[in-house]
């Protein structure tokens, strides 16, 4: 078992200059605009114009920013980031629980219809989200439910890229053999599920409730459809509407709380992904490998 | 769920364009149940006492401190104010529940430009009806003759934007040039400076709707020509002319920074004296105390360059009404509020916190004319505004579908800014694109 992964990782160690190079400036590509929102995040209004972009003013304003960020208004930033945890728990938390108990159950039972359940959910991952959005407003409307945060948590619980990604992952993490065993030791259906397939499972869930996660918490467009009321907002639609204050006749221009808006709003999601990072490599690999 | 945004709402402005197009389709063939009942004041005060509560869209800034003085005087009236998007998302959005038949607010912030594509479009409530015609004389010449479209009265002027020449003194003084009072002098000044320092413009321009509609209005032109269904649009008419002229200069010169207005670097610019001077309406001085805290003292505010040599003809420039949607719950109650905010003593209150008035008493009175801006080195701005305000050129209207028309300004005479075409053919192409959509919506386009 250790020798040939010996060899194979001897073999990848090997170095190529062009491929440290293009990794090189992936690196570079994807950290400027990192680097870019903190430097500019410790800036003043006054200073985000008078000062180069990518380096520090001389007026170190971060924390008077953060300060000002989440009191402005009377600290409806504190309000949109409730909504967006509100959001993610129940919708990203809630697509993932589906798409675990969907894929569970599409990979091992067997019923009919179950092709035509595949089709569909294959077709459902090529529509695009957006091209559903004005009839699913239209449809919300006549419900009642728009303006409300069910209308933003009831359509991000459906993840047909998650269903379908839980799916494979099940057929292959779940050897049939051990719920045979199971089941002739007696153990229920549920039992079985939570006991010995759901240990198994975890990578493959750990990778859809990232995926969902981030969804969830980038959504802009399902909520700027579905809600008027700011006391509703996620953070992009609230981060945006501050943005639009600029662009106002006699409005407020406060680049440099949407600037630190912006950079509170993505430092959860990065906190998620290193924490659950290692979760992540392995369901990859393993979603990844056939036996 | 939504990864590639661009794409994402490429596909969304073109469902939203169908709902909007379906909607104005069903609202021009429902020609029923068009006469409004009349409603006295006395009905008005008793939704007042009966209290209630109404949903407000707006997203002008000072309305929050109006809403609130409102609720203290009716303590049994909640006003629910809600910023629903800033102009075109919000009218979409209004668009969108007018079509849904739910979800309407009793209230809704409305630019003039767009005002006639929503009173057209049988979406408002005629003002008539509730006694608004004894409002005459209450509002400025210019906004109240923008809210009085299609035979009657469809929202309440809230704010108004009579234009002005803000400039930067500093600038100014440093290269030794004289305040334009004229466009030619103004097109000379552009040159010294762009030639003095090749970083600064006299100012910026990329294409934009409201600022090319309003200088054609100050030349006298009337491009458009409004009567029920029936729409002329000539863009080629004397004071398109005069404006394309000397706007032409200016680009082909390249005396224009090419900077987006309302951009970050638009902002920059107005800061570090890139952007010279704008022309723009009377609100513009909260934006930059705000947007530009640096350049406070260094700016000042001249009346508008003139066509004509001694003349003092003005132009209006943004400013927004409030109306009241068909479809709104409380259509008493909003009136009541409406009245408040636009001509009551909800103006003041707007007016102390930054809202440029419409209402001929505060534009008249001894306070307001003598409020001294320190961001303009301690300057009565007012007293330009006001004159500009009384300047203003009347009988300018504007399409039935402004909106659109202003969506596709930059697709066509937005071509001018980038490339050698020149503006006339920009505004050919504009008027044929604006014709082509007018009457695929049901009006004659002569």
């Amino acid at each position: 078992m250790t020798s040939p992964r010996r060899s194979l990782r001897a073999k990848q160690t090997r170095r190529s200059p062009l491929l440290t190079a293009l990794t090189a400036l992936m690196l570079i590509y994807s950290l400027v605009p990192l680097v870019w929102l903190v430097i500019n995040a410790s800036k003043t209004q006054e200073g985000l114009f008078t000062s180069f972009g990518l380096w520090f003013d001389g007026d170190f304003a971060l924390l008077r920013n953060i300060h000002d960020t989440l009191t402005y208004d009377n600290g409806v930033f504190v309000r949109w980031l409730l909504n967006t945890l509100l959001y993610v728990v129940l919708g990203a938390g809630g697509a993932t629980a589906l798409a675990t108990l969907g894929g569970y159950a599409l990979a091992k039972f067997d019923f009919p219809g179950k092709r035509g359940v595949f089709a569909v959910v294959i077709g459902a991952v090529a529509v695009p989200g957006t091209a559903l959005a004005v009839p699913t407003f239209l449809m919300f409307s006549k419900l009642g439910l728009t303006n409300t945060p069910w209308a933003v948590i009831i359509p991000s619980l459906i993840s047909p890229f998650g269903l379908y990604l839980m799916w494979t992952f099940a057929a292959s993490a779940i050897p049939g053999e051990l719920l045979e065993a199971a089941r002739v030791d007696g153990a229920g259906e549920l039992r079985t599920f939570v006991r010995i397939c759901m240990p198994l499972l975890a990578p493959g869930i750990v990778t859809v409730a990232l995926f969902t996660m981030v969804a969830t918490w980038n959504n802009y467009f399902l909520p700027l459809i579905m809600l008027k009321d700011p006391d509703w907002y996620p953070l992009t639609l609230g981060l945006n509407a501050w943005n639009d204050q600029a662009a106002t006749a006699g409005g407020q221009a406060i680049f440099h709380l949407v600037i630190t808006g912006s950079l509170l709003t993505i430092l959860p999601l990065l906190a998620a992904f290193l924490f659950l990072q290692r979760y992540w490599q392995s369901g990859l690999a393993a979603g990844g490998v056939k036996d | 769920m939504f990864t590639n945004r661009r794409a994402f709402l490429r596909t969304a402005a073109l469902a939203t364009a169908a709902i909007t197009t379906a909607a104005l389709a069903a609202c021009g063939s429902d020609d029923s149940g068009d006469t409004t009942t009349p409603v006295s004041a006395d009905q008005v005060q008793a939704a007042l006492d009966k209290g209630g509560s109404i949903t407000v869209w707006a997203w002008e800034p000072t309305l929050k401190q109006a809403v609130a003085a409102f609720e203290a005087k009716y303590p049994k009236v909640k006003v629910n104010l809600v910023n629903a998007g800033t102009g075109n998302d919000q009218y979409t959005a209004l668009q969108n529940a007018v079509a849904a038949g739910s979800g309407v607010p009793d209230v809704a912030q409305i630019e003039y430009y767009a005002l006639p594509q929503f009173a057209l479009g049988k979406s408002l409530t005629d003002l008539t009806a509730f006694g608004a015609g004894e409002l005459d004389g209450t509002f400025t010449p210019g906004p109240w003759s923008s809210v009085k479209t299609g035979g009657g009265t469809f929202g309440l002027p809230m704010d108004s934007g009579p234009m002005a020449l803000f400039y930067n003194k500093e600038v100014f003084d440093k290269h030794k040039i004289e305040v334009p009072t004229t466009w030619d002098e103004y097109a000379a000044a552009a040159k010294k400076l762009h030639a003095a320092d090749p970083k600064a413009y006299i100012t910026n321009d990329t294409g934009d709707a409201g600022f090319t509609t309003s200088l054609i209005w100050q030349a006298g032109g009337k491009p458009f020509a409004v009567d029920g269904t029936n729409v002329k649009i000539n863009l080629a008419d004397e004071g398109s002319a005069k404006f394309a002229g000397t706007w032409q200069k200016l680009l082909s010169d390249k005396l224009v920074a090419p900077v987006g207005s309302w951009s970050d670097g638009w902002y920059k610019g107005l800061g570090d004296g890139s952007i010279a001077t704008l022309v723009i309406g009377a609100w513009m001085p909260a934006n930059l105390e705000s947007g530009v805290p640096g350049a406070k003292g260094k700016w000042r505010v001249a009346p508008m360059p003139q066509w004509t040599a001694g003349a003092s003809a003005a132009a209006e420039n943004g400013g927004s009404s409030l109306a009241i949607p068909k479809a709104g719950p409380n259509n008493a109650l909003a009136y009541a509020f409406l009245k408040y905010a636009t001509a009551g003593e909800g103006v003041k209150i707007r007016v102390d916190n930054g809202a440029f008035p419409a209402t001929t008493a505060e534009l008249k009175s001894a306070e307001f004319l003598g409020k001294e801006f320190g961001y303009f080195g301690g300057q009565k701005a007012n007293e330009i505004f006001a004159k500009s305000a009384a300047d203003v050129v009347p009988g300018w209207s504007y399409l039935p579908f402004q909106v659109y028309a202003n969506s596709i300004f930059n697709d066509t005479v937005g071509q001018a800014y980038v490339t050698d075409k020149p503006l006339t053919d920009g505004l050919k192409a504009w008027q044929d694109a604006s014709a082509k959509y007018g009457k695929d919506q049901g009006f004659t386009v002569g």
